[in-house]
């Protein structure tokens, strides 16, 4: 295929050529950055929790005087206890994808110098640890003797779990065992590092902070007290929830059950990610319709050139080009006005990517997307420009020998 | 002129029926997505009071201690409850409150409803004349009532639905944490969008059910939410336990009538801030701001990012689209270059031909704008099934109407501007020869 004459053609044409190709980069730097949106999207709501989600469920009661704590856990304990399937029923603060509790600034030092990291601390009573199903990587579990009872919102002194990530964070390649870290007066100690534990809102401090957790044993009472996990076979989990919800309102009818957070951990997930999924929803639905867009605009402007082109087709065709040579001819043509917009479409698309790390927290475009996107593009090219081309292909040599 | 050109406009369109609409039809998904996500900012981005809102101001003041002081930060966001104290009862603006969120159990008379939660706002007594909240029956309490701790209530006309069933409820009594309030009012419909005066809460569709003076709250130690910024040793304090003096935890709002009164109140609250560092309260130097509500709203980047991201999105999809439709256009108008020729040799002027060609993607741009109108009716639809917080606002108004057709047409002229110029240019002799 003889690509000079294609180019002569083109120079006749050149705002046209021009438009398409403009299309084409525009749409090449869309496309880019919203696959990547959506990767990020989707990357985050793929996030490890670390706990053994299709299992647990969690209960929350609020509206009781704080002199009742004591009472409330016990009631609780033994009528949550008593429901049938129910595996085991623990206090914590909170759990993943539940409601915020106790984030806190931390530093490793105890004159409050060196900044550590904003972290999640999981206050959790005897049992979470088994219930929630965390995986020890090092260390030990806390022993009965390190839930003590809290004198505030955390314990002033405690033997703590932290995740991987806070350690890899905190003290890089270092052996994270026996290490310190404070919060103003409060002293925690590290005895154990877990796999995973994603903190309660995980998206909340980007991507690489949401696993800052650190587990904390404490004894339920006052400033432990109506959260409840619930852990039992994921077949039975939504009979046992709603069995729960009862319980509580038949042992504790004073109380108000927060019905709206009080939800299997499964459900608390789908709906903490909503609004991600939605706006992934929204990129997909951009990026078919300009890509449907671009393909209706590649296929007009074909029909017209090969319209306004049928007597050259003819002639040539009568000096003896094969219908292959003539749907290759315009095969070329849109590959090569396609390449010269994926060029500038490159060039745009990283451009956007720089606005949307300013604007929006986004981390750079990896450079695989561009050959991707660029592959896309002329895919769609050449699909849109088939049907125009064929047309052309099909004009007969006896077009020649009529006059306009 | 202009019907003749109009008619030749429809008759072309006609003509060429496949590219017509493969124009229209990307005039229309470009202008309908656009609309769809500038209603949304535009419902978002909203003034919450119109009409009063320039009035509204937030001071904010420095009380932090000099550990971690760097030139030119801002001040915290709240103020801390000494300092809400001090400028309430300074009483230098028009009209001020002092306020904190929260939420209290109710407990109904009726057995038939079990006890919930509402959400409360913590406040003084100016907070309803100064955010023109309106009254169905009675009114607020009173300042020395306020300051009296008095168990007085205002409720608004969703709870007063629900527990009372829409009577008026003024003298009567609501138990809520345990303790009776007497009922002094009950609002109208009222939930300025965004919830400007706390953005702590939730920044759309929120509204509180029940108005509490703040000296009650105080002495009752009720449950309050929303955020606490400390610095030193202060504790931001859980449910009960108010955080320590040296946290930030409440939103203080004043009315200032003027702009002469604005200023005047920002020198005042540079001598407060002088006048509290030489009583060694403040370690900074002065450190003030005082915004109006839109400033404010704009400070707080209340808008939520993924809004404008989609809007930004909507508008690159409609460049596409208008890239897309000048190509289309070009081709369309270059065909018909015989015809045109013909005109010019006849005597039209390059303006005639211009206007004519102009006239017809004017004609494609009205088109376009009803079936972009339509898509973006569809949109919004989608938009309120959505779960976030201001889907239900998502709705359609007048001025975005008009904006819609504006957007429509002067896009489409926009985009037959260059097609158009380019189609003038040919020399009627050369289309008449090859004739």
């Amino acid at each position: 295929m003889q690509i000079r004459p294609i180019l002569s053609a083109l120079r006749k044409h050149r705002l046209a050529t021009l438009l398409i190709a403009l299309e084409i980069a525009l749409a090449c730097a869309v496309l880019c950055n919203a696959c990547f949106l959506i990767a990020n999207r989707l990357g985050m709501m793929k996030i490890h929790s670390g706990v053994n989600e299709s299992s647990l469920a969690v209960i929350y009661l609020t509206g009781y005087d704080s002199s009742a704590d004591i009472d409330v856990n016990a009631r609780m304990l033994a009528g949550l206890r008593a429901i049938h399937g129910m595996q085991s029923v623990s206090v914590i603060n909170t759990v993943p994808f539940g409601q915020q509790a106790g984030t806190v600034g931390i530093t490793t030092d105890a004159a409050g110098q060196h900044y550590g990291a904003v972290v999640d601390i999981y206050n959790g009573g005897p049992g979470s640890t088994q219930a929630l199903g965390l995986q020890l990587v090092a260390g030990q579990w806390p022993r009965a003797d390190d839930y003590q009872a809290l004198q505030g919102d955390f314990p002033t002194d405690a033997r703590v779990l932290i995740t991987r990530s806070l350690a890899e964070h905190l003290w890089p390649g270092a052996d994270p065992l026996g290490k310190e870290f404070w919060c103003d007066k409060l002293h925690f100690r590290v005895i154990g590092v877990v796999e995973h534990l994603a903190r309660a809102r995980p998206a909340s401090r980007g991507a690489s902070a949401a696993e800052w957790s650190v587990f904390a044993p404490a004894q339920p009472g006052r400033f432990l007290s109506g959260t409840y996990l619930l852990r039992a076979d994921p077949k039975d989990l939504p009979r046992v929830l709603h069995d729960a919800k009862a319980v509580v309102a038949k042992i504790a009818p004073d109380v108000v059950l927060d019905h709206e957070n009080s939800q299997t951990l499964g459900d608390l997930r789908s709906t903490y990610f909503q609004t991600d999924r939605a706006m992934a929803g929204v990129l997909v639905g951009v990026i078919v319709a300009l890509l449907g867009v671009t393909a209706l605009g590649i296929v007009g402007l074909a029909s017209f050139w090969v319209q306004q082109r049928r007597r050259q087709i003819g002639i040539r065709r009568a000096i003896g080009a094969t219908r292959a040579d003539i749907l290759h001819y315009f095969q070329t043509e849109n590959f090569l006005i396609v390449s010269f917009g994926i060029a500038l479409g490159m060039v745009l698309a990283y451009a956007l990517n720089l606005v949307l790390m300013t604007h929006y927290e986004l981390p750079r475009l990896p450079l695989y997307y561009l050959p991707i996107g660029a592959l896309a593009l002329w895919a769609l090219g050449q699909l849109a420009v088939l049907g125009p081309a064929l047309r052309a292909a099909a004009v007969p040599p006896v077009v020649a020998t009529r006059s306009a | 002129m202009f019907t003749y050109y109009l008619d030749l406009a429809l008759r072309s369109l006609k003509r060429n029926k496949a590219l017509t609409a493969l124009m229209v039809l990307a005039i229309a998904l470009g202008i309908g997505a656009s609309m769809t996500t500038l209603t949304v900012l535009h419902v978002l981005s909203g003034d919450p009071l119109p009409g009063k809102s320039a009035q509204l101001y937030y001071p904010q003041v420095d009380p932090q201690d000099i550990k971690g002081m760097q030139p030119n930060k801002e001040p915290p966001d709240q103020v801390t409850l000494i300092d809400g104290l001090n400028l309430l009862r300074a009483g230098r603006a028009d009209h001020q409150a002092l306020m904190s969120g929260g939420s209290v159990p109710l407990q109904p008379e009726r057995s038939s409803l079990d006890p919930f939660y509402v959400e409360a706002r913590y406040t003084s007594a100016d907070f309803f004349a100064m955010f023109d909240a309106p009254f169905l029956y009675g009114h607020g309490w009173t300042a020395a009532d306020g300051e009296a701790k008095a168990r007085e209530v205002v409720i608004a006309k969703s709870l007063n639905d629900k527990l009372f069933g829409g009577a008026d409820s003024v003298g009567r009594t609501l138990r809520m944490a345990g303790t009776s309030f007497r009922i002094v009012g009950v609002l109208d419909s009222w939930q300025p969008n965004p919830h400007f005066y706390d953005l702590n809460t939730g920044s759309y569709a929120y509204g509180e059910q029940v108005f509490l003076p703040l000296q009650t709250m105080l002495e009752l130690r009720l449950d309050r939410n929303g955020s606490s910024d400390c610095w030193g040793n202060g504790g931001g304090g859980v449910g009960n336990i108010l955080p320590s003096d040296t946290c930030v935890w409440l939103q203080f709002w004043v009315q200032l009538d003027s702009p002469v009164k604005a200023a005047a109140y920002e020198e005042f609250l540079v001598h407060y801030s002088q006048e509290q560092k030489a009583l060694g309260r403040f370690q900074r130097a002065p450190n003030v701001r005082l915004r109006n509500v839109v400033q404010w709203l704009d400070y707080q980047r209340v808008v939520p990012n993924d809004v404008r991201l989609q809007t930004g999105l909507a508008f690159g999809f409609l460049l596409v689209c208008l890239v897309n439709t000048v190509g289309l256009m070009l081709a369309k108008f270059m065909r018909r270059s015989a015809e045109l020729g013909v005109r010019r040799a006849l005597g039209a002027s390059r303006r005639a031909l211009f206007a004519q060609l102009l006239i017809e993607s004017g004609v494609i741009g009205l088109v376009g704008g009803i079936g972009g109108l339509l898509l973006a009716m569809f949109g919004l639809w989608l938009v309120r099934q959505r779960p976030s917080d201001y889907a239900a606002l998502a709705h359609l108004d007048p001025s975005m109407l008009l904006a819609t057709f504006v957007l429509a047409v002067c896009a489409t002229l926009l985009a037959g501007l260059l097609p158009a110029w380019r189609a003038c240019q040919i020399a009627p002799a050369l289309q008449l020869k090859s004739n």
